[in-house]
């Protein structure tokens, strides 16, 4: 499972390294305090899960498919979350650090646009929205 | 046939459901089912073009023709991370 409604364990995730890696790439995804000119004081992530678990393990496996020696975990939070809290984490371990960082790069590139989870945003002013990226405002 | 559709995000939101059997024509495609709907909801009539859609958790491109028991689903612009 990928998805969790439990806070991210970041030490548990670094723990998955093996003992032939040289190079640990670990991104944390966090909830900001603004987005957009707007304060913000929390996100709302929903995912239609099964879909999101089905995705991410088709992310993995084309993932694998090119760099093979790398090995990936992703996880990614949804319900409410506050500002700081991490929405999404990706390690990428392999035995040097150029595949790594270019894996974990990949993989949270593609999360973005691939996988069906949303985010409603609420606001200082009291207000809330959903987050659309292919919208600039 | 009767497929299952489900709503998420702002979709779910401005269709006042998450989830529903909906009866289709023999033969209807996903994008046949989003005009449907787009003349009951008026954001989806409004959205311009047909969102990307899911079919058993897989995405399906607009012309694919649906069956008695597919799971549907029209996907908002997706925001993870």
């Amino acid at each position: 499972m990928h998805l969790t409604r439990e806070p991210i364990d970041l030490a548990a995730l670094l723990e998955r390294a093996r003992p032939s890696d040289g190079g640990v790439c670990l991104f944390v995804g966090v909830v900001r305090d603004h987005n957009e000119g707007r304060a913000t004081r929390a996100i709302e992530y929903e995912a239609y899960g099964p879909m999101a678990e089905a995705e991410i393990e088709r992310l993995l496996e084309s993932l694998a498919g090119r760099w093979p020696e790398v090995w990936i975990e992703i996880r990614h939070r949804v319900g409410r979350l506050d500002i700081g809290e991490p929405s999404v984490a990706i390690l990428a371990t392999s035995p040097h650090r150029a595949e790594a960082f270019a894996a974990c790069r990949e993989a949270i590139d593609r999360l973005k646009t691939t996988v069906p989870i949303w985010k409603k945003e609420f606001y200082a002013d009291g207000t809330s929205d959903w987050v659309d990226p292919t919208r600039r405002r | 046939m009767t497929v299952r559709l489900l709503y998420f995000a702002s979709f779910r939101e401005h269709a006042g459901r998450s989830e529903e059997a909906r009866s289709l024509p023999d033969g209807a495609t996903v994008s046949d089912l989003w005009r449907i709907l787009g003349a009951e909801v008026p954001h989806f009539a409004a959205f311009g073009v047909v969102p990307p859609a899911a079919v058993n958790l897989e995405y399906a491109p607009p012309d694919r023709a649906l069956r008695e028991g597919d799971e549907v689903t029209f996907l908002p612009p997706v925001a993870g991370g």
